[in-house]
């Protein structure tokens, strides 16, 4: 079953076209990588699937529920109870984490488990031990971010996703502000979760990770997808000048 | 002016210490919270009411407030005064001219509500300061854990403000201290008010220096109160 579907999304800044016809989907278990020079629309994509952004027009269904589509031209969104399921069941880990600084590891974990899915504070606690250990965090549960390394606060903000059983988990640029030490940890717990098939999308500027761990690579530039296909044929194969051109720096690797 | 002076003026002045200690805790027990109306008001987004707001701020902040003073404790007599030559018998005809304008009462209530009103414009300031200071990543945060609006700003928002205008607020209260001097134009009965008159009685400025050590003493103390405050939010960063 198709997890997410995106069809002919579009969005706009004032003049500026951001995404243009937009469409793929991503199936149940898939890693799916979004590559392309900055300013492409990547971020973008994943903020209008995410809701913190409105598109202008096109089709979003995630988990067979419509979140929005266009009729007579304009987007329309889903009534909100339908947004807000919706909400529940996508996960997003931000560029800079946006962790709870006033909250410790443990509470930035339990908070919405107990306060929006309303969970026994003692089953979000051991729930989120789980993901603690998981997450190699195991001592820091009563650490405060500002007293973590940025790997560990992004591991901090991975397990928080976690916490809500996503079906899909969305990584916006999840090492862009790590120095390339601390990348390897993040990406090595990804491919971990790739490995216990957790749906994921990764906008990532990280080729040789895209390569690695997806299974379905995404192109995109001026708002556009301009290729999409197999991770070893498009990083090893491309027939686009494009993707070529953009490719060339990462070659060697 | 000799010892035995200066050690009698400063235990007149610790009599009236209380009146000054009144105001203060009375202003702020009114503008905190009235401050944080305000910003509310001033962030609504029915903009009829955010204009009205920034108006209230504006005048607050720019008039003096000595004659707000004068204003607030002669406003309710003069209306009254007015009411009674037109012959208005309205429940707030009554209301108005009900108030006994002579009682001691009266004149703190003027004053509490005078102060009350002119520092909730500063707090609130202060306060959409606070608010506004508080990334954008953090809304995003809550909103993709499926947070609700008064979920977001109590849980998440709320108690990063608190921290962050800790030191603006702590200014404002130190101010506080010394305005609560500008009562002496009513003739409100508090320390500089006393020392003003025994000004007179002894022919000496000296007990002016003692009210100043009063007012210095006072926010020696509000000031550690301070300290210990950011202390108990150092925490987190």
């Amino acid at each position: 079953m198709a997890i997410l579907e995106v069809n002919n999304l579009s969005k706009r800044f004032g003049d500026l076209e951001v995404l243009r016809d937009i469409s793929f989907s991503v199936e149940e278990g898939q890693v799916v990588s979004i590559i392309g020079p900055s300013g492409s629309g990547k971020s973008t994509l994943l903020r209008c699937i995410n809701q913190l952004e409105r598109a202008d027009g096109g089709e979003i269904n995630v988990c067979g529920m419509n979140m929005m589509k266009t009729a007579d031209g304009k987007a329309v969104y889903a009534p909100k109870k339908t947004l807000r399921e919706i909400r529940l069941r996508i996960g997003l880990v931000f560029q800079n984490f946006n962790l709870f600084p006033h909250k410790s590891v443990m509470e930035n974990i339990i908070e919405a488990p107990v306060h929006v899915l309303k969970k026994a504070k003692t089953e979000a606690v051991s729930e989120a031990n789980e993901l603690i250990r998981k997450m190699g965090l195991t001592g820091k549960e009563k650490s405060y971010p500002c007293e973590l390394s940025g790997g560990q606060q992004q591991r901090v903000s991975i397990a928080r996703a976690l916490a809500l059983k996503p079906d899909v988990l969305f990584f916006d640029e999840p090492t862009s502000a790590l120095d390339p030490e601390l990348t390897g940890e993040i990406l090595k717990v990804i491919k971990e979760l790739a490995e216990e098939k957790m749906t994921m999308v990764i906008v990532t500027h990280e080729m040789e990770f895209a390569r690695d761990v997806s299974n379905h690579v995404i192109f995109m530039d001026g708002g556009f997808i301009v290729e999409e296909g197999d991770p070893a044929e498009l990083f090893g194969n491309t027939q686009n000048e494009r993707t070529k051109q953009f490719l060339k720096r990462f070659k060697g690797m | 002016m000799e010892f035995k002076d200066v050690a009698n003026v400063s235990k007149i002045l610790l009599e009236y210490l209380p009146n000054t200690l009144k105001l203060f805790f009375f202003t702020l027990l009114f503008s905190i919270p009235l401050g944080a109306v305000v910003t509310w008001l001033k962030k609504c987004k029915f903009k009829p009411v955010s204009w009205i707001t920034n108006l209230y701020i504006l005048i607050m902040r720019g008039t003096p407030l000595m004659l707000q003073i004068v204003a607030v404790y002669y406003a309710i007599p003069m209306l009254a005064a007015g009411i009674k030559k037109d012959g208005g018998d309205s429940w707030f005809d009554r209301f108005i001219t009900g108030i006994d304008t002579r009682s001691d009462n009266y004149m703190f209530i003027a004053l509490v509500v005078a102060f009350a009103l002119n520092y909730a414009a500063y707090f609130a300031e202060i306060f959409r300061g606070g608010i506004e200071s508080i990334p954008k990543g953090q809304y995003e945060a809550a909103q993709m854990l499926g947070m609700t609006k008064p979920q977001t700003f109590f849980r998440i928002i709320l108690p990063q403000v608190v921290k962050r205008v800790i030191p603006a607020t702590s200014n404002e209260v130190i101010v506080l201290v010394k305005d609560t001097s500008l009562a002496t134009i009513i003739a409100y009965a508090e320390i500089m008010l006393k020392a003003k008159q025994m000004m007179n009685t002894y022919s000496s400025i000296i007990p002016l220096f003692i009210a100043g050590l009063f007012y210095f003493v006072l926010n020696a103390i509000v000031t550690l109160a301070f300290v210990l405050i950011e202390k108990h939010y150092a925490y987190y960063k």
